[in-house]
């Protein structure tokens, strides 16, 4: 298991660091060539192809499209959770898609955060356990353990809510609990699955103004899944899937 | 330990299904212990058995008493290194349901042929100066409440006094332990010589004997040495090897192990049936949590571990309970109020059931925890 050097260390670079503004030769997650085939019975789906995608370190970026065109497959290859057809998948120069099982996990564990639309948190566990997850894959004390989730929770704006159950946390609270488990690894990536679709919009902007502001005070280099113009909005850049290709690229 | 918090809760998930299996396996196994226990008594003699000593009884029976000049006999027999003899009593201590064993036997010999009968050298002392002395097992003493000095009186079923009463009277002159927890300290030891002596009929025959001989691994050949010295002779012998008489003894009631076995095998099945059903519909019911945590960064060999670990803590917390109480039960004495001297959970079957309640979990968890190892993350998190 790998060790986090400075998990939920978000000061680097620092609050008030300009985030960059588009894609830059020194890319973080670079996206070249990749094809996702499922197969249903005899049936080929074709769900991205020949997507080329390269995203920045500090970018926050919005990836949009209807249903279907390959958002969440993206964001998935991205994360390490599932694999490419072809195609390369490299995050800070490593080719991700030729991991083993066992590397790619750690891979998981060390550089990517992930926020569901469902916040996916384990309901038989507090606030301050889900946190926790992340880190008892490290080689962490107890003693330390709980200070990186008092400092996530803390970020997330929930320090007086650690001994809650996720049923006895609103919606935004629960999300909030979740951007927290992402975060106290101090990831490389934060990959956002539809993070406000489960909210109302208040709890929504809550949500959208923590993820604002962890891309532009903490330089965290966010992906966020959207279909919500309103949310994309708060992105940095805007990308557009349909079909499972890029359709179009804009600034926020 | 830092994923036991994650372990024990997801045991509390559902806790009333977790209750009803944690009971089932529970009573598995206080019926594993008590049985271990019962299985032991009734086979006590034979894991005690002296290795060197031959029983030799009637061929016909063992209620068929033998001549009391046949240890002479015996004695003579090549490989034959020490003899003495024992005589069933039978009697009765105020109600039939006080049941102990009773023998008449010769003092010095019986306690040279069993050492693992402890008496202290003032008591023996007192035996052998005592004609109506009586030793019995301190477990024995201690139910009635007995103490050096006491007289105890023995209504008799069979051995009537020269005077036609029944009634017995014995000098309680000493207390044995046993050397080894198997070592029965239940029985009631007077002497021949007063017993053959005051009863009315049978004088000069005993109910059996007991030969140490020289090379246990010569055993067989001896035995069959006794049983031709008296071979055509009105009281024709058989001799057999202690742990074969026991054995013998014990099966006249069944085969005990075997029984036994057959029923926790019964047991076992069905619990494994009902703790593996309780496995799998916990994993089904949280298939996007594993995948939740495989995408955390939980390796599949992780997630195995944790859906295993999991199903031998709900296994250790049922067996391990389960074996408590038993040992508890066990511990208050035994249920048959005498016919079982030797009453106790025996080390190697709590060492045993200790291996079980591994064998159960792993066979409990292995089928789910492999699902769960094998789950495809995006397939997990789209359910």
């Amino acid at each position: 298991m790998s060790q986090q050097a400075e998990p939920t260390d978000c000061a680097r670079p620092g609050p008030g660091s300009a985030p960059p503004t588009g894609p830059t030769d020194g890319a973080l997650v670079e996206v070249s060539n990749v094809e996702k085939v499922f197969r249903r019975g005899s049936e080929e789906i074709h769900v991205l192809q020949g997507l080329d995608l390269r995203v920045a370190r500090g970018e926050f970026l919005a990836l949009m499209g209807p249903s279907g065109s390959g958002k969440s497959t993206l964001l998935n290859l991205i994360g390490g959770l599932d694999r490419p057809t072809s195609g390369a998948v490299r995050v800070a120069a490593e080719r991700i898609d030729r991991l083993s099982d066992r590397r790619l996990a750690a891979w998981r564990a060390r550089h990517v955060g992930l926020v569901f639309q469902f916040y996916n948190l384990l309901p038989v566990l507090t606030a301050e356990r889900n946190v926790e997850l992340p880190l008892l894959l490290t080689s962490l004390s107890k003693a330390r353990r709980r200070r990186h989730v008092a400092v996530a929770l803390g970020v997330v704006g929930l320090a007086h809510r650690t001994r809650h159950y996720p049923r006895q946390l609103s919606g935004g609270e629960q999300q909030r609990v979740g951007i927290a488990r992402a975060l106290v690894t101090d990831p490389t990536l934060l990959l956002c699955d539809e993070p406000t679709g489960d909210l109302d919009r208040k709890s929504g902007d809550e949500i959208l103004n923590l993820l604002q502001r962890l891309n532009r005070e903490y330089g965290k280099t966010i992906i966020m899944v959207t279909h919500d113009p309103h949310a994309s909005a708060r992105a940095s850049r805007i990308v557009h899937l349909d079909k499972g290709q890029l359709s179009a690229e804009q600034p926020a | 330990m830092k994923f036991l918090a994650l372990i024990a809760a997801n045991l509390k998930r559902k806790k009333l299904r977790t209750l009803l299996t944690i009971l089932s396996i529970l009573v598995a196994f206080i019926l594993y212990g008590y049985l271990s226990a019962i299985s032991r008594a009734l086979n006590q003699g034979v894991s005690v058995a002296g290795a060197d000593r031959l029983m030799v009884r009637h061929k016909v029976s063992i209620a068929q008493p033998l001549p009391a000049s046949y240890a002479g006999r015996i004695a003579r027999v090549p490989g034959v290194q020490a003899v003495t003899h024992a005589s069933w009593f039978g009697g009765i201590y105020q109600d039939p349901k006080n049941f102990f064993a009773q023998m008449a036997v010769v003092p010095e010999a019986w306690l040279a042929m069993y050492p693992e009968f402890l008496l202290p050298a003032d008591q023996r002392e007192a035996w052998r100066r005592t004609r109506t002395g009586v030793v019995v097992g301190r477990k024995t003493a201690q139910k009635f409440g007995w103490k050096i000095g006491d007289r105890i009186p023995l209504q008799a079923t069979v051995w009537r006094k020269m005077d036609g009463s029944s009634g017995w009277e014995f000098d309680l002159v000493g207390i044995y332990d046993g050397a080894e927890k198997g070592t029965d300290d239940t029985q009631f030891f007077f002497r021949y010589d007063y017993f053959d002596e005051a009863r009315q009929f049978g004088k000069g025959l005993v109910g059996w004997y007991i030969v140490r001989v020289q090379d246990p691994a010569a055993a067989a050949a001896v035995a069959q040495r006794i049983d031709d010295e008296f071979a055509n002779s009105p009281w024709e012998t058989k001799a057999e090897t202690e742990g074969a008489f026991l054995r013998g003894w014990a099966k006249q009631i069944g085969d005990i192990t075997t029984i036994m076995a057959a029923i926790l095998s019964a047991v076992f099945f069905t619990i494994l049936l009902v703790a593996g059903n309780t496995m799998a519909q916990s994993v089904r019911e949280r298939t996007d949590e594993i995948g939740v945590l495989k995408a955390l960064g939980f390796t599949n060999a992780q997630v195995l571990a944790l859906v295993l670990a999991e199903s031998c803590l709900l296994a250790g917390l049922g067996g391990t309970l389960g074996m408590g109480i038993a040992w508890l039960l066990i511990s208050s004495g035994d249920p048959t109020r005498g016919a079982l001297p030797i009453f106790f959970f025996p080390t190697a079957n709590l060492l045993l059931g200790f291996g079980l309640i591994l064998a159960l979990g792993l066979a409990a968890g292995i089928l789910p925890a492999a699902q769960a190892m094998r789950l495809r993350i995006a397939e997990a998190l789209r359910r």
